[in-house]
């Protein structure tokens, strides 16, 4: 190699690390100027345990979630979103069901997966039950694959 | 040495008189003095290209003055939406003529591929500017997707959501590019500021630099593509003015004049603010992505929303680097033959796509509740496998058997895969209800 040729690839070289050190300046200053997680353990109080019966399902639009009690009488926290593209599900009372609008996607009271597409169960947030009211820990959204006994909190 | 018949062909006139016009006259920086009168002929190239760089110009002028009035946040942007369509003057009209420019601009930016594609326009020396092409497709198709969201109505905003969902089942980097693009787990305020960003900014910088590049390109390359190729008789070269202006200003009126009409009489769509908790039913992506959402009920996520377009795309861009027997430039179609055969598989398509969607409903997916990589390779890899096979299978039949060149074998399974998505959009578009539920459209 010719010391021109040397230098040559010596100088493209280094404009691509000059190139590839600036998009990497940029995506961490678009990233860290941005992701705001509110990562609080701070527990919200839904509901009395008396006013849930087992076997009913109740919506919280604000958090986002359904607040599930299992005809065992078991406390579950659902995620409104569907996991297979993160549209919002709905319960249906006669047919004991969550459907999604976007792909028909069907969950069943735990959250488990009735009918693909959905790959996974519902998204749960951690439940507490202390002194006879129910709460839930709105800052973390726990991912499962399917539905798990320990999951289920008990008054 | 075709460089050097371009060079001879550009030197065809005198530099000092050649350089004056140039100086004198505008138009003259972006058209060669003289062009050859055969490739004017319009149902050669419909003047596709030209209709969307107008576009564009139309999409920053209408653009620019929507900016004066829009918030890109999320208490107000709604809000300024309806404040244009109510209180500002012209307000509905430019917003009307911004919106059907961006709808016709993806319309009108696939003919023009499509054209260039079936005309074998993309053969060298025009295989680089092929590809810049393809991407300016991408980025128009972006475009319009990040100005999507900024209404932040119903629509706009699960729309959006389920497409950067889409981009969560992209193997290891997927969850950290959806963070990246939503700035966060969820569409929010960020997302906003973001697509805003996109939109007005970082989408058509890089599509002016393209542009520029891409009509370079077409001059470096001696013009488009001859009609009929080498073959064709007539090389006389004429005046650019008049000859080649006053066609580009005709096609260019009865663009703007049609936009103009449509949105006098037809609105551009805004539904109700975003709701966050409540989708939609149905709640649909954007139209041109409709045949991906349609894929999506049928695959698994990660074939139907990225392996299956990437490697669409992927092939765009190889395809002109590829070798070819024959190079058959200018000629609709490639042969006689081949026009024959895309038609065939036209028709073919769209009757079994839409067979193939109808049994997926009455022989629903045998796995069930599948989940994790079983429902990765039950619903996605062997559904690919088996279209996969049987295309191969239909390539060397067309190949071996029937003797096809591979030019028309090419044209052939582009044309499938097109109206294979043409179809699976329609049936997104116009025959999904309910619950996603197949329907007949007048009951959608």
């Amino acid at each position: 190699m010719t010391r021109r040729g040397f230098f040559y690839r010596i100088w493209k070289w280094l404009a691509v690390i000059a190139g590839l050190e600036i998009a990497g300046i940029s995506i961490a200053f678009i990233f860290t100027g941005k992701r705001k997680e509110q990562k609080s353990d701070q527990l919200k109080v839904l509901a009395r345990i008396e006013d849930i019966p087992p076997g009913t399902v109740f919506p919280y639009r604000i958090g986002q979630l359904y607040l599930v009690r299992l005809k065992n009488g078991g406390f579950m926290a659902l995620s409104l979103k569907c996991t297979h593209l993160g549209c919002s599900i709905r319960w249906y009372d006669d047919s004991q069901k969550f459907i999604c609008p976007c792909h028909a996607s069907e969950f069943d009271m735990r959250g488990n997966v009735n009918k693909p597409p959905a790959p996974r169960a519902l998204d749960i947030y951690k439940v507490v039950v202390e002194d006879g009211l129910i709460k839930v820990d709105l800052g973390k959204r726990i991912k499962r694959t399917k539905f798990e006994k320990s999951q289920v909190t008990f008054a | 040495m075709p460089n050097k018949q371009i060079k001879e062909e550009n030197n065809y006139f005198p530099e000092s008189v050649r350089t004056r016009n140039v100086f004198r006259n505008l138009i003259l920086h972006l058209h060669p003095v003289k062009v050859r009168r055969a490739s004017l002929k319009f149902t050669h190239t419909f003047g596709l290209g030209g209709m969307v760089a107008l576009l564009f110009v139309l999409q920053v002028f209408t653009g620019l003055i929507l900016r004066f009035v829009y918030l890109p946040v999320v208490d107000h942007a709604y809000e300024s939406i309806l404040q244009i369509n109510q209180s500002v003057f012209f307000g509905q009209f430019i917003r009307n003529i911004h919106h059907w420019s961006g709808m016709l601009m993806v319309i009108l930016t696939f003919l023009h591929l499509l054209r260039v594609f079936y005309t074998e326009a993309f053969h060298s020396p025009r295989r680089s500017n092929w590809v810049i092409g393809v991407v300016l497709f991408i980025l128009v198709i972006f475009s319009n997707f990040s100005g999507y969201l900024l209404p932040w109505d119903q629509l706009s905003f699960w729309a959006v959501t389920v497409m950067t969902s889409m981009l969560e089942y992209i193997p290891w980097a997927g969850g950290w590019l959806a963070q990246l693009i939503r700035g966060g787990s969820d569409v929010g305020p960020v997302t906003l500021l973001n697509f805003f960003t996109f939109h007005t900014a970082l989408l058509p910088m890089s599509v002016v630099i393209l542009m520029a590049f891409h009509f370079w390109k077409v001059r470096k390359a001696g013009g488009v593509v001859i009609p009929g190729g080498k073959a064709n008789p007539d090389k006389e070269y004429i005046n650019t003015v008049p000859h080649l202006v006053l066609k580009e200003l005709v096609v260019a009126l009865v663009l703007v004049g049609t936009i103009l009409l449509m949105s006098v009489f037809f609105n551009a769509p805004l539904l109700e603010k975003a709701n966050p908790a409540l989708s939609p039913n149905p709640a649909k992506a954007p139209w041109y992505f409709l045949g991906i959402q349609e894929l999506l009920m049928h695959f698994h996520p990660f074939f139907a929303a990225i392996l299956i377009p990437l490697l669409f795309v992927g092939m765009l861009f190889w395809l002109p680097y590829s070798r070819f027997d024959k190079m058959s430039l200018g000629i609709w179609f490639v042969s006689e033959k081949g026009r024959k055969l895309c038609l065939r598989v036209l028709l073919f398509t769209i009757v079994v796509v839409p067979i193939l969607v109808l049994s997926n409903e009455f022989i629903p997916d045998m796995i069930g509740s599948a989940s994790g990589w079983k429902a990765m390779v039950l619903e996605g890899l062997v559904p690919f496998l088996i279209i996969l096979v049987v295309l191969w299978v239909w390539v060397i039949i067309l190949y071996k058997k029937k003797k096809y060149s591979k030019n028309e074998i090419v044209q052939a399974v582009f044309t499938f895969l097109v109206i294979s998505y043409l179809t699976l959009m329609i049936i997104g578009i116009w025959f999904r209800g309910e619950g996603m539920a197949l329907m007949w459209p007048w009951k959608v």
